[in-house]
């Protein structure tokens, strides 16, 4: 069974360690707080300027001062901080943040990430994306395996606009668990009851699948 | 010495049709919600903008681009507006997309007296076209300039009558950066009080960066994506 969006979240939110500063995009990406493993402290960094996301208010607390880089109101855990745009950057440019999960529309196999725009469609920016893949340590990609069509979005080369290049390091999809290495996506976990074949079958891009590849757990 | 002025009317008496701005914000947090309106109401035409967003179309930045009263935008990302992209895809509006951490470094160069700044976002796409790039210790870097803006225009949550400025929470975002790059900088709060009255440690924007500063009315702080989790 492939997985739900929810699930994909919760498996990236596995490879989250305390003390990690951890930048989460929209969509896919956002789902990942929700999953945070207890006993450990994951500061949430939002690029309009806090470090130190908490959840959505409660109804009536929303602050129109207080929002996410989805623009939804949120609120601060104890120890939070705000800050400009500026140091924002500064501290996503100088690698202090340890984790950052995005979405895409493509991925290569050598890292290069497309997600930000479609030629012939209304293109509304790539906000702060371009600024995250180019600087960030360690980037997952929260995506499906294949777009609407069916067609794989892990191309041996990007067709859409890039983001940025050689840049993403892991890759989680509805099927998939996958590293980006110097030869290619290699393989690491499958969902449960997907086989390599089906894996094999929606990667259009180079595939390394070496020995038995084990079931993703939750 | 003397920054404050009466109104948004007042403040920004001095802009004229062609004229670059700077507008702080981020979505609809933390916007100069009265000189938009006082710029609307004056009717000013050809502004080059530049800010994060474009606003939505009735609130924001899209009042302007309602009255068709911007050529030219340079954000990071405009994806809420209707008008926008109508005149977008006519040819009305001129846009400039830039990376939003370009966006504000740019700001921030402006600020500080340096004339460019080399960053790695966008090396490797088309943003990176036309640029001159350098590589220091093996990573590709681009050239970007610092803006030139004729006026930035500022919200803040405290300031005094100084010109110090003090923002709450995350409607901070671009406020303090283009209150440092503006070559006139005016600033809207919602408390003025006398000089004296904020502490100096909590000062982000000293006053040397104001030139006007006024008491704005009204404030509506739009929500732009109210989300709420369901009391326990």
């Amino acid at each position: 069974m492939p997985l739900t969006k929810e699930q994909i979240a919760q498996r990236i939110a596995k490879e989250l360690k305390d003390g990690y500063y951890v930048n989460l995009g929209i969509g896919i990406p956002t789902l990942v707080a929700n999953y945070i493993p207890s006993g450990i402290k994951v500061v949430l960094q939002s690029e309009n300027g806090l470090l130190g996301i908490g959840p959505f208010p409660e109804e009536g607390m929303e602050d129109p001062d207080l929002i996410n880089a989805g623009k939804q109101t949120v609120t601060t855990i104890p120890g939070s901080a705000f800050f400009d745009s500026a140091m924002s950057f500064g501290m996503i440019r100088a690698g202090r943040v340890d984790l950052t999960v995005l979405g895409a529309m493509e991925v290569s196999d050598r890292g290069d990430i497309a997600n930000w725009k479609i030629p012939g469609k209304m293109v509304k920016g790539m906000g702060g994306a371009m600024d995250l893949v180019a600087s960030a340590k360690n980037i997952i990609v929260a995506m499906m395996h294949t777009n609407p069509k069916g067609e794989s979005k892990l191309l041996s080369h990007c067709t859409l606009p890039l983001t940025g290049t050689r840049c993403v390091k892991k890759i989680v999809t509805d099927i998939a668990v996958l590293d980006i290495t110097e030869s290619g996506f290699k393989l690491l976990e499958r969902a449960p009851g997907v086989s390599t074949d089906e894996i094999r079958a929606k990667t259009e891009g180079n595939l390394i699948i070496e020995g038995d590849i084990p079931e993703m757990k939750f | 010495m003397n920054k404050v002025v009466l109104d948004a009317d007042e403040a920004i008496s001095s802009i004229k049709d062609g004229d670059v701005l700077m507008l702080g914000g981020f979505g609809l947090c933390g916007i100069p919600e009265n000189c938009i309106a006082a710029l609307v109401k004056k009717g000013i035409r050809d502004l080059t903008c530049i800010s994060n967003n474009a606003g939505v179309d009735d609130f924001g930045i899209g009042l302007l681009l309602k009255k068709k009263q911007v050529r030219k935008m340079i954000s990071s990302y405009v994806g809420e507006n209707a008008e926008f992209e109508r005149q977008l895809l006519t040819g009305e509006l001129e846009v400039e997309l830039i990376p939003q951490g370009t966006l504000a470094t740019r700001c921030l160069a402006a600020g500080y007296g340096m004339p460019a700044i080399y960053t790695p976002a966008g090396t490797g796409t088309e943003v990176a076209e036309q640029k001159e790039r350098r590589s220091f210790n093996g990573k590709e870097y681009l050239l970007e300039y610092a803006f030139e803006a004729d006026y930035a225009l500022v919200k803040a949550w405290k300031g005094d009558t100084d010109g110090n400025l003090i923002y709450r929470e995350t409607a901070r975002n671009f406020n303090p950066l283009m209150a440092m790059a503006g070559q006139v900088t005016v600033a809207e709060v919602e408390q003025l009080v006398p000089a004296g009255e904020l502490d100096p440690d909590s000062i982000h924007t000293p006053g040397i960066y104001v030139r006007k500063i006024f008491q704005g009315q009204n404030y509506e702080k739009r929500i732009e994506q109210r989300t709420v989790r369901k009391a326990k």
